[in-house]
Order: structure tokens, then C-alpha cells, then sequence
């Protein structure tokens, strides 16, 4: 059963004629239970009806002309049974007939509700089935080894107009559902898509999961070129706003845009829009170590004088080699503390490097294997060695990295007991807030950070994170790993006792 | 002043767990080869279970299905309480007890054990919503459980368990008798 009150009755009425598609009725109820998405939109579609009907019937109307007496009690839509119905609109109405919904929601993209509702959605119900595919396919193809991703959809432009003008259609109706209920209540496009792609996709890719943060990303562009035309009209509206290139500036714009400019509800297309090639893209993996060289003709790294090259090979080149090919990464880039002249050689420990490997396919090595990688380095050559490579996680900051967490105001964390004291107090989970907080940058690898947090809020925890116990933590906030050197406590600001003037 | 701290952090610096535990290992649990455990055993004696990166479940190309605390009918270590500062209610655990199971995408299962004599104090849920926590982070965030060993214990606990040097020993002659036959 849908979680459809009587309230979204008139709702549900106005886009059924309009031929909304029987997902995007529920996302203009607001309905955010995500597994009513996911069932076939035929069975939406149908309930659907059968609910509208429900109400009319209780309404003392004969059953005889089901599909019809919902549609014949609307004053201002058609008023003729069904299929005469609809073309007997007047000419607003019978644009309204054919919604936007069909391209805002590109898994069903076909899923378009013809008049009569029926045969439409069977075909366009496995719009998502076509989509999920094609995307697993892109994915499979990279042969990335990950056991979850986040799936980013990027929707085309003109969805922002045909879901405006959409909700210039029903905007009374929603408004009366409730009290506070606006336009930002509806459930976002986007979001209705993902909850019906993402289990889609993953079983496709044999389980791994599609959640909303992981190291690989994987991005689908829709376009849908039978509409591309409809944003079209805000160039001359207003063709200031085109100036800057800022989506935020179309979006606000597009809110202003007043009906006469545009058909609402929007029309209905007869195709589903089509998703534009799959780009996978996996965080960097940083990989470091020490190197050792023996050669007095051997540069660190390519040695190049106008264009042209001197000496054949690099120490950069011979480690970068094995180790782009382990990780099947699609490029690097190296650094390492300090360099020395072509010709002279760098004994002993060696000298600390690190390596970015750009959109690895592997990411996960074992020790063992970070030790055959080491061993495959120092076999293919005799000028370098290397030596503790591994994988860290440690990456260099900027300034720009960390300034964002003195915007951080009033931020609750979640803590845990932490187990340095949880021998001697109960586990439970306490709530602290930290007031605020500001950073000062001191080199690629440290910053000071100054806190006013509630009383009783463990700083120690807060920072590393005490085995993911507290949350949110620095490192969480950071994106990487980061921990405590030293701490000062500046201020207790508890009035009691009073001061005694000296 | 400034610059003898600045070259002192710039050498790898000692982690939280490098701090404060000590690690203590179990090789081939129940006899399974590779199998390893990892107990970080904190200053104050509270225990926190680890997958050793030995482990099978981590090495490459493993992806995990389910993680089940559940180990039986009738006991389901999620269902594990703890109150007050003596820590009454928790499960007492002994050397064996198994404290979840670990099904990978390939269909192999793995059982988790205790290694350590003492109450169960909690069990990691993030592992449950995000597992791959356990295979990124098998040491810190991905940790299994945290046991509180009784008091009088807190020594002896340890006393059936390989330091990290004596690990890694095992662990290198491993590697030796599976390359010699190759």
C-alpha cells in the first residue's frame, strides 16, 4: 500500500491527468518511503488510480466509469471520460496532459503516462532496468577492484524548468497537504533516482554497495534531447543572468520564471532520456618509501633542456614504473624530500619520497604485497633501491584543505565513553557541542587548531577519533587520517570562585 | 626551539594505538592457517579485538558479504549491555569465544574469536553498516570488539599470546615455506 492520506487526493488527481509519471506523483506527496519507488511503476500507477477512485466512490459516485470520475470531478481539467477525455481538453489542458515527469526522471523516462495509463508504464517501468546496466557495464569495464561506490547523477539542465513549472501546477494542492510544505519538501529528483538506481546498480555489479561517500565515484550525465529546447526561453527572458557561468544563478532564476513563459504543466515527451558514457574516478592512493641511488648519471627526474632529453631514465621513472602498473593508476605525481644533483649519489637510509597515484584501479595492497612491489622495483634496476615502501595516508595539506573548519559552528559530536577512561567510568554515549573552532596552518603537516567546546567534551577523542568512537571527529571532518602532538587547555570559563582583585 | 619540535614530528610519528597499547597477536586461530588475531591492550588494561593484516578477510581483492554477530541462537553479541562503572550485565568471554562471523563475496566464512579471558564491553556497529571500514581501517575504525579482562587478569591474559616481534617471526617463516615449494 502507498502512505497516501486523503490530503494528497487532489494531488495525485491533478498529475495523473496531466500524465505525470505514478513516481513523481509520490515525490510531490512528499512520500519518502524509498521502497515505494522501487516497486514497478505499473503497480504504482495502478494503485494510484485505484486510490483516487476509492475517494470517488466513497463520494456516492457509480463504479461504472472508474478511470474516468476522478478526471470529471475536477472542475478545471477535462471533463470527458478518459481517452476522449484527454484530447477533449482545451488546448492548456491537453499540454498539461503530458508532464514533465517523463524526462525528470530518467529511469523511467519512458514511463511517461499516456492517457489512459496503461500499456505506457509497462514499458517505461523498466526504463531503471536499462539505465542500471549500462552503468555496471561502465564500471565493470574500468575493472577497478572496490567493494562500494557513490553514484553521482548529473540530470539535464531543463529539468530545473519543468520541475518548476510542475509545481506551478499543483502548488495550491501541496500547500493545502500541510502547513509548512513548500516546494524544497518535495522530494528531489535526484534523490528519488538514486534510491531506485542504487540497489539496481549494485546488484548488477554483484553486490558491492552504492552508498554516499566512497573512495570511487562514478558519474552519469543525462541528456535528454527532445527537451534540451525548454530552458531555452530564460536567454531572452533574462539574459543578464547568463553572464556568469553559476548553476546557482539558473537555478534562482528559473524559480522566478512566471507561467506565461513556459507551459505548465510542462508537456510530455515521447522519449526517455539517455545517460552519456559512465566516468569512474577513484580517489588517490599516496604511496611512500626511501630511495637509495647509485648511479652519477642518473637524474631524479626527467632532465630535460629545451624540450629535448638528457640521460635516458629518472629515479622517479624506474620506482614509477612497477608501481603505477601494481596499482593500474593513470598517472603520478612524485615528491620527495629534497633532491641531489644528477651526479651524485645518495647513500645509506636513502631519501624519504612520496608518490599520488592518480585514479588507481587497485587501492588495497597487502604488506606482503607492498613487499613484492618493493622487490619487482629493486630487481629492474641496479641504480636505485627502495626501501619501507608503503601506503600511507598521510597526505600533505593546504591551507585552503583546513580553513573551512572555522566555519564549523555549533557542531554536536556523538562520544563514546573513550577507552582511555572506560575502565573507571560507565559506557555511554554523551553528547558534547563544540562551540567553535579556528585553525592556523603551520607547514604541510600540521596546523594548531583552537577549540571552545561544552564542558566535558574529551578533545583527545574529538581529534583522533578514538576508533571511530567519537563522531564527528577531525579526521572524519579532514578527510584523512589526523592526530594530537600536544594540548593546551587556555581557559576554563566557569565564574566560581570569584577573582580576587590582586 | 622552534626547529628541534619541528624535526621531531617530522620522523614518523608514534600513532595513537603506537602511544598508548600494546600490541599482542594470535596466529592461526584454532589451528586455520593465517587466521591471525590482533589484541591492542590498552595502559589500562581494556582490550580491543582486530583483524591482524594477515588476515585472509584483508588480503587482496576480498570483498565482504555479511558480518554477523549472531554467533548462535540464542546469543546474538548486539544483545550485549553493559552498566554502570563496574560493567555488570556484559557477556563474559573466554579465549574461544567466537564474537562474529565474517562471510566474504566469495562465500568463504570466517569466525572471529575473543582470544582474551574477560567481559565484553561493546561491539563495533559501524563495521556492520559500512564493512568496509574493516578493510580499510582492520586496526583502527574496522575494530571487532572491546573486552575488559578482570583485574587480577590483566597480566596473565596475555601470557598465551605472541608479541609483535615474535609475530612477525612466524609470520616471516610463513612467507619463507610458502615460497620455497614454488
Amino acid at each position: 500500500m502507498l502512505p497516501l492520506k486523503e490530503k494528497d487526493k487532489p494531488i495525485v488527481q491533478k498529475l495523473l491527468s496531466a500524465g505525470c509519471c505514478a513516481r513523481c506523483i509520490l515525490r510531490f506527496c512528499c512520500i519518502r518511503v524509498q521502497a515505494t519507488y522501487r516497486r514497478p511503476q505499473q503497480d504504482t500507477l495502478e494503485e494510484l488510480q485505484t486510490f483516487i477512485h476509492s475517494a470517488e466512490n466513497s463520494q456516492s459516485h457509480d463504479a461504472a466509469a472508474p478511470e474516468t470520475s476522478g478526471e470529471n470531478n475536477q472542475s478545471h481539467d477535462a471533463a470527458a471520460p478518459e481517452t476522449s477525455g484527454e484530447n477533449n481538453k482545451s488546448h492548456d489542458a491537453a499540454a498539461a496532459a503530458a508532464v514533465t515527469e517523463a524526462p525528470q526522471e530518467p529511469p523511467s523516462k519512458r514511463a511517461k503516462l499516456e492517457p489512459s495509463g496503461t500499456n505506457a508504464a509497462s514499458e517505461g517501468g523498466d526504463g531503471n532496468a536499462a539505465a542500471a546496466p549500462r552503468i555496471a557495464a561502465g564500471v565493470k569495464a574500468e575493472k577497478y577492484e572496490f567493494d562500494s561506490l557513490v553514484l553521482s547523477v548529473s540530470l539535464p539542465a531543463q529539468l530545473c524548468v519543468r520541475e518548476h513549472s510542475c509545481w506551478l501546477h499543483v502548488k495550491k494542492e501541496v500547500r493545502e497537504k500541510g502547513l509548512v510544505l513548500d516546494k524544497d519538501d518535495i522530494i528531489p529528483l535526484k534523490e528519488a533516482f538514486k534510491w531506485i538506481m542504487q540497489g539496481l546498480v549494485s546488484k548488477e555489479l554483484g553486490g558491492a554497495v552504492v552508498v554516499t561517500k566512497s573512495a570511487l565515484e562514478v558519474g552519469v550525465e543525462f541528456t535528454h534531447k527532445e527537451t534540451d529546447a525548454d530552458c531555452h526561453f530564460l536567454a531572452t527572458v533574462c539574459p543578464d543572468c547568463f553572464k556568469p557561468a553559476k548553476n546557482k544563478q539558473f537555478e534562482s532564476m528559473v524559480l522566478v520564471f512566471p507561467c506565461r513563459h513556459f507551459p505548465c504543466p510542462p508537456t510530455q515527451p515521447s522519449s526517455c532520456c539517455s545517460p552519456q558514457g559512465v566516468q569512474c574516478l577513484h580517489l588517490s592512493v599516496f604511496v611512500a618509501g626511501r630511495y637509495n641511488k647509485f648511479c652519477r648519471s642518473l637524474p631524479q627526474t626527467p632532465w630535460l633542456i629545451d624540450g629535448e632529453r638528457r640521460m635516458e631514465s629518472s629515479v622517479e621513472e624506474l620506482i614509477a614504473a612497477p608501481v603505477l602498473s601494481t596499482f593500474r593508476a593513470e598517472g603520478f605525481n612524485f615528491s620527495s624530500s629534497g633532491r641531489e644533483d644528477v651526479d651524485v649519489r645518495t647513500l645509506g637510509n636513502g631519501r624519504p619520497f612520496a608518490m599520488e597515484l592518480l585514479n588507481p584501479h587497485r587501492s588495497r595492497l597487502s604488506r606482503m604485497e607492498m613487499k613484492q612491489l618493493q622487490q619487482t622495483i629493486n630487481k629492474s634496476s641496479d641504480k636505485i633501491r627502495v626501501r619501507d615502501l608503503q601506503i600511507v595516508t598521510r597526505r600533505p595539506i593546504q591551507r585552503e584543505d583546513i580553513s573551512f573548519i572555522g566555519d564549523i559552528k555549533e557542531l554536536t559530536l556523538d562520544q563514546k565513553t573513550p577507552l582511555r577512561v572506560l575502565h573507571r567510568r560507565a559506557l555511554a554515549v554523551r553528547q558534547r557541542v563544540v562551540h567553535s573552532m579556528n585553525v592556523h596552518f603551520l607547514d604541510p603537516h600540521h596546523f594548531h587548531l583552537r577549540l571552545k567546546t561544552q564542558a566535558g567534551t574529551y578533545i583527545k577523542e574529538f581529534v583522533h577519533g578514538d576508533f571511530g568512537r567519537t563522531k564527528p571527529n577531525l579526521c572524519e571532518l579532514l578527510r584523512t587520517d589526523a592526530d594530537i602532538l600536544e594540548l593546551d587547555v587556555e581557559s576554563v570559563d566557569v565564574d566560581w570562585p570569584p577573582a580576587i582583585p590582586e | 626551539m622552534d626547529g628541534i619540535e619541528q624535526k621531531d614530528t617530522e620522523e614518523e610519528a608514534p600513532s595513537v594505538i603506537d602511544r598508548y597499547y600494546t600490541r599482542w597477536y594470535r596466529a592461526d586461530m584454532k589451528g586455520k592457517p593465517c587466521e591471525d588475531h590482533c589484541i591492542l591492550q590498552h595502559s589500562n588494561r581494556i582490550c580491543v579485538v582486530t583483524l591482524a593484516e594477515t588476515h585472509p578477510i584483508l588480503q587482496s581483492g576480498r570483498t565482504i558479504k555479511s558480518i554477523n554477530y549472531q554467533i548462535s541462537d540464542g546469543c546474538s553479541r548486539l544483545n550485549n549491555k553493559v552498566s554502570g562503572k563496574s560493567k555488570r550485565g556484559g557477556q563474559f568471554l573466554t579465549d574461544f569465544a567466537p564474537l562474529c562471523r565474517i562471510t566474504c563475496t566469495d562465500e568463504t566464512e570466517y569466525t572471529i574469536y575473543s582470544c582474551i579471558r574477560g567481559r565484553l564491553l561493546e561491539v563495533n556497529e559501524n563495521i556492520l553498516k559500512t564493512p568496509t571500514l574493516l578493510l580499510e581501517r582492520p586496526s583502527t575504525e574496522g575494530y571487532i570488539a572491546v573486552i575488559l579482562p578482570k583485574f587480577e587478569e590483566s597480566k596473565s591474559i596475555t601470557e598465551n599470546l605472541l608479541s609483535r616481534e615474535e609475530f612477525e617471526s612466524v609470520v616471516s617463516k610463513r612467507n619463507v615455506a610458502e615460497s620455497q615449494p614454488s
